[in-house]
């Protein structure tokens, strides 16, 4: 078996059935342990610099990714005016820096700050490295390879497609260049790591709150309604 | 009408003598503990001062309640699209030094230091770092300091009291000061629940205690900036938050809560209130001046045969009903309306009431010699009138208690120094003269009102001041399917799992 049927084929649906396992056990047995496990009371400034950025990059850049994987015609479409694809390029690229400069400042706070690093898990360092490794070599292959958007559908969705739809070529993706396989292997490690970190807390997105009343009674003469 | 019941707590501030026994009691049960040596569910501040954490009142700052709009009450802290929005960094959220860095002393060193020529010292460190620090504020740093420029000038209630009076409560020998004990007020429009987005935070139906599902919260800490009273409090280590439970474990097995348990002044008081929960929106949205009044108006009488039957028949038992008529909190906030809600016109409609303080005897420095301001046979008469020279402002209590107020407050007052003026005569002098009748028809009382109120105010018993109802805990125990017998002289679930940072 080759490395690349390794990484590429096996390991994805490794990491993609331990998130989904492990992430429902612990939802489901242990919600204690489910938390964002914020420590602004503790360091605030830095806080604000690196996480605002950090997170509002990385989820717009994440959906962008999702959307070429799923409407890759729209996008092509898109990128057919030389304009809209300098616009597309020019923006992906400064939110990609904006989030990994937001996550340098979350790294240097980790570091820095005694009380925050007093509530630092080991867990926390491995996602801070993996995300660094993530942000940084998508930031590399879009300066390097420039106008991703334009071969991404063509090059790299097919092999996505491919796990999908489970029928896996990793072979794809073999030809592609190294910083581009370490960006891609980069996302499942994390998707194997996420559900044994504090990264969980993305699936916990409360978007119930749009639509829920203000207030929350429970009764126990309920509970004990449908216990007879 | 949807009568509902809850269980409330009185505070007498005329009793409170500023011990903080409360606070070490509930410090002891429940927040000594990794990530909670900073909270302290049961404080008790001086006033006029900043309070803990430094200046919660200041709602400009914490953005905590509610504010009147044009569609109704709306948070102050978020709209429901910013809720979300504000997840990565919560503006509003306190500062660890709002509270303080909370700290211990390195005890050991007394021990093992090297023999030298200096006695060891032990020096203080933080409990979170476990550094050395150098401790700057603590929980009550402002202690008995009234009068003083840097925590009783910056009392955000003082907005209201003329600047030359202001001036007076500065002075050396006019100064003064009461103390404030606050826990969570179980609120009956709580802000902290309508502002988590994780729906983690609820009140019990049953008896009104709000509490935070620690297996639902997901850290947003949008309720302890909501919170007007910044009574929820986040662990730093668990990564949940947490706040007052009411004792619930102790008031399910018929106990008062540790803090009013232990109470050495005896200043509280709990029992059951029937509310009318279907009038709560209207009751909130009153101009600031009403609210005190509106939400007295939803406290339902529990010997009116009507709000009985509908207490019945929203399933409030006898043994409950019972427990409502014999209250000591009916007496004090509806039947003698002398106990006030803590800063009502954050509109969270408190469920904790405070019996204002009475200001210290008036007293002047006439050669060295303390001596009392007024004529000796006169003096309960004239404080009783000349309550605008109170020493302690009443505009300073009309913006804790009343919304800004002042008639509630002298009303209050009045019926105090009358119960005062009253039993005096009666039982020092042995006699009611018509200043005593004159008084208690001023402050509308009658006779006997006067003396129920002095013998509840002064010398209740045990039972007498924690009216608890029967909670049926078996009941509840069913409801989980479970056996009552199995789990019978049990309290609390314990921890299922030990709670560890996010493992």
């Amino acid at each position: 078996m080759s490395w690349n049927t390794l990484l590429f084929m096996i390991f994805p649906y490794v990491a993609t059935v331990v998130a989904v396992v492990v992430t429902v056990y612990r939802s489901i047995y242990r919600p204690f342990t489910v938390s964002s496990l914020s420590s602004q009371l503790l360091e605030r400034k830095k806080l604000y610099w690196g996480s605002v950025s950090f997170h509002y990059g990385v989820v717009i850049i994440l959906l962008m990714h999702l959307l070429a994987l799923l409407f890759p015609k729209g996008l092509q479409l898109w990128n057919a005016v030389p304009i809209r694809l300098y616009l597309l390029e020019f923006s992906g690229l400064a939110l990609g820096i904006w989030s990994l400069v937001g996550l340098v400042v979350l790294v240097w706070r980790r570091i820095s700050d005694a009380r925050v690093r007093t509530v630092t898990t080991s867990m926390d360092v491995i996602v801070l490295l993996l995300l660094l490794v993530s942000m940084i070599s998508g930031v590399l292959t879009a300066t390097t390879y420039r106008f991703g958007s334009t071969w991404f559908t063509a090059v790299f969705s097919p092999y996505l497609w491919s796990l999908i739809v489970l029928q896996p070529q990793p072979e794809l993706v073999a030809p592609l260049p190294w910083i581009i396989q370490l960006h891609a292997l980069n996302y499942f490690i994390l998707l194997f790591v996420f559900p044994f970190s504090r990264l969980v807390h993305i699936i916990t997105l409360p978007l119930g709150y749009l639509i829920r009343p203000w207030q929350v009674v429970i009764w126990v003469r309920e509970a004990r309604a449908r216990a007879d | 009408m949807n009568v509902r019941a809850h269980i409330s707590m009185l505070f007498h501030l005329d009793k409170c003598i500023g011990c903080h026994t409360c606070s070490v009691a509930c410090k002891n049960l429940w927040t000594d503990r990794k990530g909670a040596e900073y909270m302290w569910w049961n404080n008790v501040e001086t006033r006029p001062g900043t309070g803990y954490p430094t200046q919660w009142e200041n709602q400009d700052h914490y953005q905590g309640g509610w504010k009147r709009m044009k569609n109704g009450l709306q948070l102050r802290i978020h709209s429901r699209t910013k809720g979300i929005l504000k997840l990565f960094f919560n503006p509003a959220l306190p500062d660890l030094e709002d509270y303080y860095d909370p700290f211990t002393f390195r005890y050991e060193d007394l021990f093992n230091s090297p023999a030298g020529d200096d006695q060891p010292t032990a020096i203080p460190i933080s409990m979170i770092t476990e550094k050395p620090i150098d401790i700057e504020t603590g929980p009550n740093w402002d202690d008995d300091l009234g009068g003083s420029t840097i925590y009783a000038e910056n009392d955000p209630n003082l907005k209201d009291v003329p600047q030359e009076v202001r001036e007076q409560l500065g002075e050396l020998e006019r100064l003064v000061f009461n103390y404030l004990p606050r826990i969570c007020n179980h609120c009956l429009n709580p802000s902290c629940v309508a502002a988590c987005p994780s729906e983690a935070i609820y009140k019990r139906g049953e008896d009104g205690v709000v509490l935070v599902n620690e297996n639902k919260c997901r850290a947003w800490r949008m309720c302890v900036a909501a919170c007007p009273y910044k009574k929820v409090y986040y662990n730093w280590s668990s990564g949940k938050s947490e706040k007052c439970i009411l004792c619930f474990p102790r008031l399910e097995s018929g106990q008062a809560p540790a803090c009013a348990h232990s109470c050495v002044g005896r200043i509280r008081y709990m029992g059951v209130l029937l509310y009318d929960a279907d009038r709560i929106p209207d009751a909130a949205d009153v101009d600031d001046e009403n609210l005190v009044a509106a939400q007295r108006e939803i406290i339902l009488n529990p010997f009116d045969p009507e709000v009985i039957a509908a207490a019945k028949a929203n399933g409030i038992d006898d043994g409950w009903i019972e427990s409502a008529q014999n209250s000591p909190a009916y007496k004090f906030v509806k039947e003698w309306e002398l106990a006030l809600p803590l800063r009502p016109e954050f509109r969270t409609m408190v469920m904790m009431y405070y019996i204002p303080p009475l200001s210290p005897v008036v007293s002047v420095i006439e050669k060295d010699l303390v001596k009392l301001d007024l004529s000796e046979e006169m003096h309960d008469f004239e404080v009783f009138h000349r309550l605008e020279a109170a020493r302690l402002p009443t505009e300073y209590l009309a913006s804790l208690f009343s919304g800004g107020n002042v008639e509630i407050i002298r009303k209050v007052l009045r019926k105090m120094l009358a119960v005062r003026v009253y039993m005096r005569r009666k039982s020092v002098e042995g006699e009611v003269d018509q200043v005593a009748l004159d008084a208690l028809e001023k402050a509308e009382l009658t006779e006997a009102e006067a003396e129920a109120i002095y013998k509840l105010t002064t010398i209740p018993t045990l039972d007498e001041r924690f009216v608890l109802p029967p909670y049926h805990r078996e009941m509840s125990i069913e409801a989980e399917g479970m056996d009552p017998l199995a789990h019978k002289g049990e309290t609390g679930v314990g921890y299922l799992q030990v709670p560890m940072r996010g493992e």
